[in-house]
């Protein structure tokens, strides 16, 4: 017989949630804290997010972190796309085995790693390194992600209906813009929407192949931590946390409304 | 496309129709030697054949047997690796599907499921380039023609299944194609629905004039809609002909087994004159059937019986049994409600069956379990098999 939740089960999920998220409520508390003192409670107020228009340099490095997302998460978005669509679409060509393990790669390669052979590649190719370099490395990193989230998209999809629409006089090309385009185009936002999320929190890979014009907002708030926790770092942490858990909500919103569309479609799959 | 005044269809019309028994008419469609292989079987083997101008025409065979990639090469989703596919006099070889004056309906539907119902229709319309207002008034017009009308603004996921299926239907039939090509349209409505759909499917077609070319492995379905019915196997058309040939006229056991209950003997030819045939049964006992040409005595044969041709008869005392009468015991009754089947195993140790129509309400059978049984049927109710 089904219950309601057992006092076990509260506390058991209780203890998990406090675990995951309770220092970054403690976070976002004192980044309201009156005082400058990280530690001592003196109030709430917002003035730390007052100062943190005042810093100059902080507010660089956002200013370059928002770009460096937006557009290494675009670049991944095509090329993840294009990646899932040679791996589901084009009949068995030869190396496709090598090509998708290639693709997925970057997933489990440590991060340090994949920088550093950012960074002798860089080095050895004597980019200048800086904003374009991070960007490239950011979309290597973040396009994987894209790709599997449309290729899982792509395998549940009904190949039937390209048919059906290229059946009904339409060419492939535009097959491809108005029929595949607008049923995947959940999966490439959500896809989109995760490759902006960790290209904005990317501190590693960034502190690799970013050079002295170039410092984005992790790699800068790292920096003056090392010399003591300010109550701006807070404040600029919740904005971010704010930002990324928007970003996140509104990708599985996306694909909440993919499965409720396919759950119509009449086949079987479609929802992954 | 008159659709308004058509009416009831014609029935006399539909009576006379027969192109393909006319040596000067052009069919509409020619296979000619199309085989198609997937990586190691052969799909579609060597079939020729010529489908005529507003036609019904039904492919039916077991699952597997190459029906809808028949369909699919006609379409062209598949390319044959032999043979050629002729449309009006045409070869289709170099015209891709979004080209080919032919319409499909999934066996999936693949309705849009971004896509209203009416955008759903004019999906088509719009790849031609037609002006807004011609768009929507075929739209109207096909949507009142299949009974949707005022649902256009729907989404298919907010369909009944029928309703779906009335969507595709409209979608690929606005197109005004030369050929309309259904797989198995029917294959997920319950059996009610089938049949009335059957219905429709056929009225569609005689007020649209369309040449319609139906997959199914529904022998009744194939009967009910077709006017001539290609029964597949492996690949390979066994036989192409009408309903009624199909049933009565059979070309080999395997389509006699095919389509509808059969009872087959095994046997030889005795003795063949030009009006009857003496076939001594394997099992034993004589058969009398209408003789049929190029078959000499020696010959082996297998007389193909329609349940419902045999007439069942508790055993009269006395009376002897002559040439195509059999005894034995019934062994099984299986009542349908319009029909009873009778299952006998003959004195000679064949299984036969035979159907009789349930014309009066009777609650007590006149023939039991276990009855002695006389089974007879006319010369003429046999078929001739040597395939
Ligand atoms: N794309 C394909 N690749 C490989 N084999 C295929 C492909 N399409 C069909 N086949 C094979 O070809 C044969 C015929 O398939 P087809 O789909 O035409 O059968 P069907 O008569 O429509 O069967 P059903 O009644 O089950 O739909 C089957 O053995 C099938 O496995
Ligand atoms: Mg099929």
């Amino acid at each position: 017989m089904k219950r309601g939740l057992s006092i076990f089960n509260v506390a058991s999920l209780a203890l998990g949630l406090a675990f995951l998220y309770l220092p970054i409520v403690i976070l976002v508390i004192f980044s309201f804290n009156a005082s400058r003192l990280v530690t001592v409670w003196g109030g709430w107020s917002t003035r730390w997010y007052a100062e943190l228009l005042h810093d100059a340099a902080m507010l660089d490095a956002a200013w370059v972190s928002l770009r460096l997302a937006l557009l290494s998460a675009t670049t991944a978005t095509i090329l993840g796309t294009l990646a899932a669509l040679a791996l589901t679409r084009v009949a068995r060509f030869r190396g496709r085995l090598l090509f998708s393990a290639m693709v997925y790669a970057p997933l489990v390669m440590p991060e340090v790693i994949s920088g550093l052979a950012l960074l002798l590649l860089f080095v050895a190719a004597e980019f200048d390194r800086g904003f374009w370099t991070t960007a490239v490395a950011h979309t290597t990193l973040t396009m994987c992600f894209v790709a599997i989230i449309v290729q899982s998209r792509l395998i549940g999809f009904d190949r039937s209906l390209e048919e059906a629409a290229m059946d009904l006089g339409c060419p492939p090309l535009r097959t491809f813009f108005t029929i595949t385009l607008p049923l995947i185009a959940p999966a490439i936002a959500s896809g989109w929407m995760l490759a902006f999320a960790l290209s904005l929190d990317d501190l590693v890979i960034a502190s690799f192949t970013t050079g002295p014009g170039a410092t984005t907002l992790p790699i800068r708030i790292y920096s003056e931590v090392r010399l003591g926790v300010k109550p701006e770092i807070n404040a600029i942490c919740t904005i971010m946390i704010a930002a990324v858990t928007v970003a996140v909500i509104i990708a599985s919103l996306l694909s909440k409304r993919r499965i409720a569309a396919s759950a119509g479609e009449g086949t079987p799959g479609a929802a992954i | 496309m008159d659709i308004g005044d058509a009416g009831k269809p014609d029935a006399g019309r539909r009576r006379d129709f027969a192109p393909w028994n006319d040596p000067a008419a052009r069919a509409l469609v020619r296979f000619k030697g199309v085989t198609k292989r997937f990586s190691g079987i052969t799909a579609v083997d060597d079939v020729s054949l010529d489908i005529h101008t507003r036609e019904f025409f039904a492919l039916l065979g077991p699952s597997g047997c190459g029906k809808t990639t028949l369909l699919r090469l006609l379409a062209g989703f598949e390319t044959p690796d032999a043979g050629r596919i002729l449309l009006d006099g045409e070869d289709l070889a170099d015209m891709p599907p979004h080209r080919r004056p032919v319409n499909m309906m999934f066996q999936s539907y693949a309705l849009f499921p971004h896509l209203s119902v009416a955008g759903n229709v004019a999906f088509g319309l719009k790849q031609e380039g037609l002006v807004r207002e011609e768009i929507s008034a075929r739209v109207a017009e096909m949507l009142a023609l299949v009974r949707l009308d005022g649902m256009g603004s729907r989404k298919p996921y907010q369909l009944s299944g029928g309703q779906r299926q009335r969507v595709a239907l409209a979608r690929a039939l606005v197109k005004r194609p030369k050929v309309f090509l259904l797989d198995e349209p029917l294959a997920a409505l319950d059996k009610k629905l089938r049949q009335d759909t059957q219905f429709e499917l056929m009225e569609l077609q005689e007020k649209l004039d369309v040449t319609f070319v139906i997959v199914t492995h529904d022998q009744e379905e194939a009967m009910t809609v077709a006017d001539r019915i290609a029964v597949m196997d492996h690949g390979r058309l066994v036989q192409v002909a009408t309903p009624p040939e199909i049933y009565e006229q059979p070309n080999s056991r395997w389509v006699a087994q095919f389509v509808g209950d059969v009872n087959l003997i095994e046997g030889r030819v005795v003795a063949s004159t030009p009006g009857e045939m003496l076939i001594e049964a394997k099992a034993g006992g004589r058969l009398k059937v209408a003789s049929v040409s190029g078959l000499s005595a020696g010959d082996a044969v297998c007389i193909a019986l329609r349940p419902e041709k045999l007439r069942i008869e508790p055993v009269k005392a006395g009376s002897r049994g002559g040439d195509n009468s059999f005894e034995g015991k019934v062994w099984d009754i299986g009542y349908l409600g319009d029909v009873s089947i009778y299952k006998v195993r003959l004195d000679n140790g064949l299984v036969m069956q035979a159907a009789v129509a349930n014309m009066t309400r009777m609650v007590e059978r006149p023939i039991g379990w276990n009855d002695r049984v006389t089974l007879t049927f006319a010369p003429q109710a046999g078929v001739v098999l040597t395939r």
